[in-house]
Formats: C-alpha cells, sequence, structure tokens
C-alpha cells in the first residue's frame, strides 16, 4: 500500500510543479497579482509531497519491502541500517528521487525568504525552479519510478546494494554533490527570471551571489568527498581519475568558480552583465549535461549504470529543451543590454576577465576530453579512450597560469590601478617565492615542473598575505579592528584561494613524491619499502554483516620503531557474489601508509600493493578550506534583507 | 583610441592568445594519449598497429590463466568467439577479473603478435560488459557470414 502512496505523492507534486511552471508566468504577463502569489504555496505543496514520496522510500528501505522492485536489487536484510539508508540513492531511481528531493529543498529555502525579493521577482524565479522539477518529475515517473511492484514474485531477499557503495564516503558524497549541482539553478532561475523581466542591472547578481556560493561550497566538498572516498575505497590510490563522471562534476565546478568572480564584478560595477547571465545558463547546463553522462550510460564509467536509450534520450530531449530555450530568451533579451562602463587594462575587472576567460577555456577542454570519444565514435572513426595524460598535460599549464592572476586580483583595484604600483607590489613576492621554490626543489631533487608549481604556490601565499597586510595597516586604528571591519566576503575569498594553494601543494606532492610497489609476501615475511619494513604477521578469517573476508595482519616499522598497524581485507559479499578489496591505511599530514591485497597466489602467499603516498591530505583539506571560504563569503552581511529597500 | 573600442580590443586580444594557447595544448595531447580500441579479430588480421599504446579487450578464455609461481606475471587468452589474442601482465589483475568475464587491456602489441599489457581493467560489477568488448562480440558475430576474406 505505501509505496502506492509514494508513486501517487509523486504524481501529485507533478502536478503541483506545473502549476508552478504555468500561473506565475501568466500572473506577471497578465500583471495579476493574486496569480504571482500562488508562486509561494505552490513550492510548498510541491516539495512537501516530494518529500513524502522520499519518506515512504526510505520506509521501504528500512522496513525491507522486498516487492518494491528498486528495494529488492538494490538492498538485503542483512545490510547495516545507515547502508540501507543511503541505499536509496544507491542507484538510479532513487538518485533522481534524491535530485528532484534537493531541488525541492532549495526551491522552498527562494520561497521562505523570497519577501526579501521584489514582487515580480520571486514568484519567476519559483516558476522557473518548477520548470525544471517538472521536467524531472517527467523523466521520473515515465521512465523511472522507484516505487514500480516486483508483484507477485516478490523475492525472499535482495540482491544487496552494490559493495564499493557500501561505505561512509558514499553515505554522503551524492547528497552534497546534489547539493551543489542543483543550487546552481538557483542561480539560473534567477539569470532566467532577469532576462524575463528584463531588468539585468546589478540586483539580481546581488541575490544570486549567496546562492552560487553556498551551491558552489557544496559542490566543492562533494568533489572532494568523492575523491576522498576513491583514494581508499577503490583499493588503487589514485585520488582522481578523470573518468567521465568525475569530469561532469569538475565541469559545473570551474563554471561555477568562474561565475562566482563575474558575478562579483556585474555586482559591483556592473560590467559583464550579460556573460554573467550566459554564465549562470552556462554553469545549469553543465550540472544538466552531468546528470545525463551519469545516467544515460554514453560514456565508459566506474560510475555508469545499466545503460538505458530510453532514459538516455529522455534526459537529452529535457536538456534540448532546457537549454535551447534559455539560450533563445537570451538571444531575444540580452541585445537590450548596453555596453557596460570602460575600465582601465590594469583594474580589478580586467584580472576578473582574465579568470573568467581562463576558466571557461579550463571547462572546455575537459568538456572537449569527455565528449571525444562520443565525437569519434558518432563519426565512426573507432573506438576510443582518451586517458588522464590528456588531461594533465592540458589542464595543468592552465590551472598554473590561472593561479599566477589569482594572487594579482585581488591586490589591484575596481576600475584602474597603476600599474607601476602592481609591478612594485609583485617584484619582491615573485623574487622570494621563486628563489625559495628553487631550494626546496634543488634539496629535494624535484623536477622542473615541481620548481614551477611551488613558485606559485609561494606567490600566491605570499601576495594574499601581502594584501591582507595592506589592507588592514591602512588607516589609524589598530591593526586588529581593522582586520575584523573587513567583510566576511573577503575573508572568505581569501580562505578559498589559499585552500587551492593546500590542494595544489598535494597535488604536487603526490604526484611527484610518492612510492608504490607490487610484492609478493606470505605470512611471517618482511618486505622493505622507502624506508619502511613492512612485516606481514599473520592472515585470518571474518565474517562481517554480509560478506567474509580474509584479513592480513601487517605490522610497519621504521627505524626499529612500531609505525603502524595496518590491516588490509579481501571481502566476498554474498548475495552479489563480488569480490571487494579493503584497504588499509595509516593518515598523516606528510604522508599517508597504503596497503591492497591484490590476489591469493597459492595457499601462503599474496600479491599486495604498497603505497606511500607524500602529503596526499592536503588536497582534501585545500577542498575544506575553499568550502569553507565559499560559506564565509555567504554570509556576508550585505546579502542580508537589505533588498527590499532597494527596488523602488 | 577611445576606451571601450580598446578595451574590446585588449580583451579579444587575450582570449585569442589564451584560446590559441589552449588549442595548442589540446591538439598536443590527443595526438598523444588517445587509445584506439580494436577487437581480437582485427589485431588477429593484423589491422592493429604494433609498439603503439592501443586497448584490446574481449572475453577471458576458460583455463587460458597462467601465473608464473615465483613472480607476479600472469598470462591469458581473451577472445570475441572468433579469433584469440594473448595477453600478458605483470601485477595484480582486478577484483572482478575471471575466467568468462569481459575485460578491457591498455597496453602494446609485440611483433610476435603478443598484448603486452599495462594495465588490465574489469568493470566493478559483475553484469556489467564494458560497452568496448559487448561492441566487439557484436561485430564478430555479424560480421561472420558477410566478411569471409578476415580469416586469411
Amino acid at each position: 500500500m505505501l509505496p502506492e502512496v509514494g508513486n501517487f505523492s509523486l504524481i501529485l507534486s507533478l502536478f503541483f510543479a506545473c502549476c508552478l511552471a504555468v500561473v506565475p508566468i501568466i500572473g506577471y504577463w497578465r500583471h495579476t497579482p493574486i496569480l504571482l502569489s500562488t508562486a509561494r504555496p505552490l513550492t510548498l505543496l510541491m516539495s512537501c509531497f516530494v518529500l513524502v514520496s522520499f519518506i515512504v522510500l526510505a520506509i521501504a528501505f528500512l522496513t525491507d519491502d522486498f516487492s518494491v522492485l528498486y528495494v529488492s536489487l538494490n538492498s538485503n536484510s542483512k545490510l547495516p541500517i545507515w547502508y540501507k539508508f543511503s541505499a536509496i540513492w544507491g542507484s538510479h531511481e532513487g538518485s533522481l528521487l534524491l535530485w528532484v528531493l534537493i531541488l525541492c529543498g532549495w526551491s522552498s529555502v527562494v520561497a521562505l525568504k523570497s519577501h526579501t525579493l521584489p514582487k515580480e521577482v520571486g514568484p519567476i524565479v519559483l516558476s522557473v525552479l518548477g520548470m525544471v522539477a517538472t521536467g524531472f518529475l517527467l523523466f521520473m515517473l515515465f521512465t523511472s519510478s522507484p516505487f514500480v511492484r516486483d508483484l507477485p514474485n516478490v523475492p525472499v531477499d535482495g540482491a544487496d546494494l552494490n559493495p564499493l557503495l557500501q561505505d561512509i564516503g558514499l553515505v554522503i558524497h551524492p547528497p552534497m554533490l546534489y547539493m551543489g549541482y542543483v543550487g546552481f539553478s538557483v542561480a539560473f532561475a534567477f539569470a532566467i527570471a532577469a532576462l524575463i523581466t528584463g531588468n539585468l542591472n546589478s540586483s539580481w547578481a546581488r541575490w544570486a551571489r549567496p546562492w552560487t556560493a553556498v551551491s558552489w561550497a557544496f559542490l566543492t566538498l562533494g568533489i572532494t568527498l568523492g575523491s576522498w572516498w576513491a583514494y581508499y575505497e577503490l583499493g588503487w590510490g589514485g585520488w582522481w581519475f578523470w573518468d567521465p563522471v568525475e569530469n561532469a562534476s569538475l565541469m559545473p565546478w570551474l563554471a561555477g568558480t568562474a561565475l562566482i568572480h563575474s558575478l562579483a564584478v556585474t555586482e559591483k560595477r556592473g560590467v559583464f552583465k550579460s556573460w554573467t547571465v550566459l554564465l549562470a545558463i552556462f554553469t545549469f547546463s553543465l550540472s544538466l549535461l552531468g546528470t545525463f553522462l551519469v545516467r544515460s550510460g554514453v560514456l565508459t564509467s566506474v560510475h555508469a549504470f545499466a545503460a538505458d536509450p530510453t532514459r538516455g534520450v529522455f534526459i537529452l530531449a529535457l536538456l534540448i529543451v532546457l537549454i535551447g530555450s534559455s539560450l533563445l530568451l537570451y538571444a531575444l533579451r540580452a541585445s537590450q543590454v548596453k555596453a557596460g562602463v570602460a575600465f582601465g587594462v590594469t583594474g580589478r575587472e580586467a584580472w576578473l576577465l582574465l579568470n573568467n576567460i581562463i576558466l571557461t577555456v579550463l571547462t572546455l577542454t575537459v568538456l572537449l576530453g569527455t565528449l571525444y570519444p562520443l565525437l569519434f565514435e558518432a563519426l565512426d572513426l573507432g573506438r576510443i579512450s582518451v586517458g588522464a595524460p590528456y588531461f594533465n598535460t592540458v589542464f595543468s599549464p592552465l590551472a598554473l597560469l590561472l593561479m599566477v592572476f589569482m594572487a594579482i586580483g585581488p591586490l589591484s583595484k575596481w576600475h584602474s590601478t597603476k600599474p607601476s604600483l602592481l609591478v612594485r607590489l609583485c617584484v619582491w613576492p615573485g623574487v622570494v617565492s621563486i628563489l625559495l621554490a628553487g631550494i626546496i626543489s634543488y634539496i629535494y631533487h624535484l623536477g622542473g615542473m615541481a620548481w614551477l608549481s611551488l613558485s606559485v604556490a609561494f606567490w600566491v601565499v605570499l601576495l594574499t598575505c601581502k594584501d591582507w597586510f595592506i589592507k588592514v595597516s591602512a588607516g589609524s586604528k589598530g591593526i586588529i579592528p581593522r582586520a575584523r571591519q573587513l567583510p566576511r566576503n573577503y575573508y572568505g575569498m581569501m580562505l578559498a584561494h589559499l585552500g587551492l594553494v593546500v590542494s595544489l601543494i598535494g597535488i604536487l606532492m603526490v604526484s611527484t613524491c610518492s612510492k608504490e610497489t607490487t610484492v609478493k609476501i606470505a605470512a611471517g615475511q618482511t618486505v622493505s619499502f622507502a624506508g619502511y619494513q613492512f612485516t606481514l604477521n599473520q592472515f585470518e578469517s571474518l565474517k562481517g554483516p554480509n560478506y567474509v573476508a580474509d584479513q592480513a595482519d601487517i605490522a610497519v616499522y621504521q627505524d626499529g620503531k612500531l609505525v603502524a598497524q595496518l590491516k588490509p581485507e579481501k571481502r566476498f559479499y554474498e548475495a552479489r557474489r563480488q569480490v571487494m578489496t579493503e584497504a588499509s591505511l595509516n593518515a598523516g599530514i606528510t604522508r599517508d601508509l597504503y596497503v591492497s591485497l591484490g590476489e591469493k597466489l597459492n595457499d601462503q602467499a599474496w600479491s599486495m600493493r604498497i603505497y606511500v603516498k607524500a602529503f596526499v591530505r592536503w588536497i582534501w583539506f585545500g577542498g575544506i578550506l575553499m568550502m569553507c571560504g565559499g560559506v564565509l563569503s555567504a554570509l556576508d552581511k550585505r546579502y542580508r534583507a537589505r533588498v527590499e529597500g532597494r527596488h523602488a | 583610441m577611445h576606451p571601450i573600442r580598446r578595451k574590446r580590443i585588449i580583451t579579444i586580444a587575450i582570449i585569442v592568445l589564451v584560446l590559441s594557447g589552449a588549442i595548442g595544448l589540446v591538439l598536443y595531447a590527443l595526438q598523444q594519449n588517445i587509445n584506439l580500441f580494436y577487437t581480437p579479430t582485427q589485431i588477429a588480421s593484423g589491422e592493429a598497429p604494433k609498439g603503439v599504446n592501443i586497448r584490446a579487450g574481449g572475453m577471458v578464455v576458460k583455463g587460458s590463466v597462467k601465473r608464473d609461481s615465483n613472480t607476479l606475471f600472469v598470462s591469458f587468452n581473451v577472445t570475441d568467439f572468433k579469433r584469440i589474442v594473448h595477453i600478458e601482465y605483470h601485477g595484480i589483475l582486478p577484483d572482478l577479473f575471471r575466467e568468462g568475464q569481459g575485460i578491457v587491456a591498455q597496453g602494446k602489441l609485440l611483433p610476435n603478435g603478443t598484448f603486452l599489457a599495462s594495465q588490465v581493467l574489469a568493470k566493478h560489477d559483475e553484469k556489467y560488459m564494458p560497452p568496448d568488448v559487448a561492441n566487439a562480440l557484436k561485430q564478430a558475430k555479424g560480421n561472420t557470414p558477410s566478411k569471409p576474406y578476415n580469416d586469411n
């Protein structure tokens, strides 16, 4: 009975979403305030019913209702309870429901905050979000309802959740990622509302800024978690694979980063207006494209679920309708925007323009690398794969270039800055960072690329600190009151920029100073590697809730002292008859010791991979700093309920 | 010059500069790092280039997996049920590598027709068949009657 309620509730929410997509727009068109005012209750109703559906599905999972096909395919009575809950988004149908739920969550927050917006903008924004929700609800109801029953042949037990997904990282990674993806729909809705109302002044940028910053923070956290999960769960010790699905999340992130910066320029200086609107459309389109790539199975990937052509076609159609209509609207309306005020070549606008150009180019190169195999196949040239070397070759130099300018931007002033002043500010930090990086590279025998990257890292840190110092030491008040006066926005930026540097150092060190080896090892044997002695004490058999495992007990010594006790496992999940490698690692600030079991070679010996990963934690710590930066800047006082007065 | 026009020219110049740099990098990288996929039939008939990084895939032939007792060396055959390719690999095979399962290997074709793999991929789902392999099997099936000259 309950699953039918869930499905019915989904249909009801579709009805409200359709109303939301149509009624407020008619209200705006006919100047009927009563129709405009329906937007808020409609949004909340739509969200309530989606929430009901989600709760129903959750109950089905938690009570092991295997008559529901989706539950029986992705859960098992022996599955631990928290994985039963996270199994909701373990596969296609449920993760779509999560997508829609999060979209509704964002819409509701916008609805509850809409009193701070001019009275016709709020309803139109909600209406645009309603259109997106309509598309996805239609998709879910027609091609992939999670409530389909498998009657009367109810299976005795479920097929279990994919063992790879039975992990804390996967409990939180998809919701965070989706919060980011879907959050960009709010910036998109503001942009479309600005196009519809024709008010392409800087006020829409101010409303969109905190939303964009928060979504960006979520996306950053989602990507960071995904990378961390891949690192310890896949057993290869890699933290980024340039897998199409990773790229699908990286592209909106890059575009979103560009959007954050261009929104700042549009809000403060009133330039780049039409570009910012286009970028908002572009960012959300990339989020949708990501969903399409992941869900349709057109690309080979570890994330690829079963390839179902009807689903792919549906999402593609949705993508074309959404992107096509918003670009059409853009083409019709954006020409009304007059060219903005002029700005100097060395003003902050110029640096941010450069930031946008490089980020856009980066996004396009990732897009090209991701879609190239599809293109190649469509032209019947053969089946290819574009590997990590392509992305590394193209991405690294452009990203380093971006970071060089990233340090200069904050130092320069709006409108224009004297070039001589900039040069004076930059000379010493430049010289110092190149020398310092040179010394470090020389001592540790790092290569030229490492020297370059380290120089960039020091350069950004020095200039960021210098900028802060200049700002707090100006004026007559003391340093601490001045420092407290600087807006949160500024500290958010500082934190995010420094976070990127921390990640850069991590990436650099892990790719140049890590060591790895593959050995054959039996109980009682010791292997010396990279200054550590790995002693395999014994093998044990274990029984988990839904698996059996072979566990190795390895003691790691350095200079005769025990530094770590590692217990890597090889698990066998009974329900799916699937083998899984569970790596074991000892985390540290400057290095991770990482051991994963290979195969059983004979009665005593196993093959084993040993990695010593230098500075790998820094990559994710940097990601967390960036996320904090995003949140901090969204909390800036300027965004709070100040809009009402401005609107007349 | 008018400041707005000046700004535009500089903007366009920067865009052209960054784009051309990026395009150069992209072309360079694409030239080096594209790995074409070849089916066992294509490899056996000599269509695949030797000594270049390529990918090959098919079903692992039952009973063909042989391991060295002292090192991590392993060899096996893959097939599209028409022709067979011998693959050699040094290292740890993925968890889902099993006889009768579809795999994709990346590596180089040696002059004697053996494929020396640098990486072996099996997908992390038992039901999942790598699309490349699925396609290869389909091709091998479809080609049998119409292209007899493949078996030269």
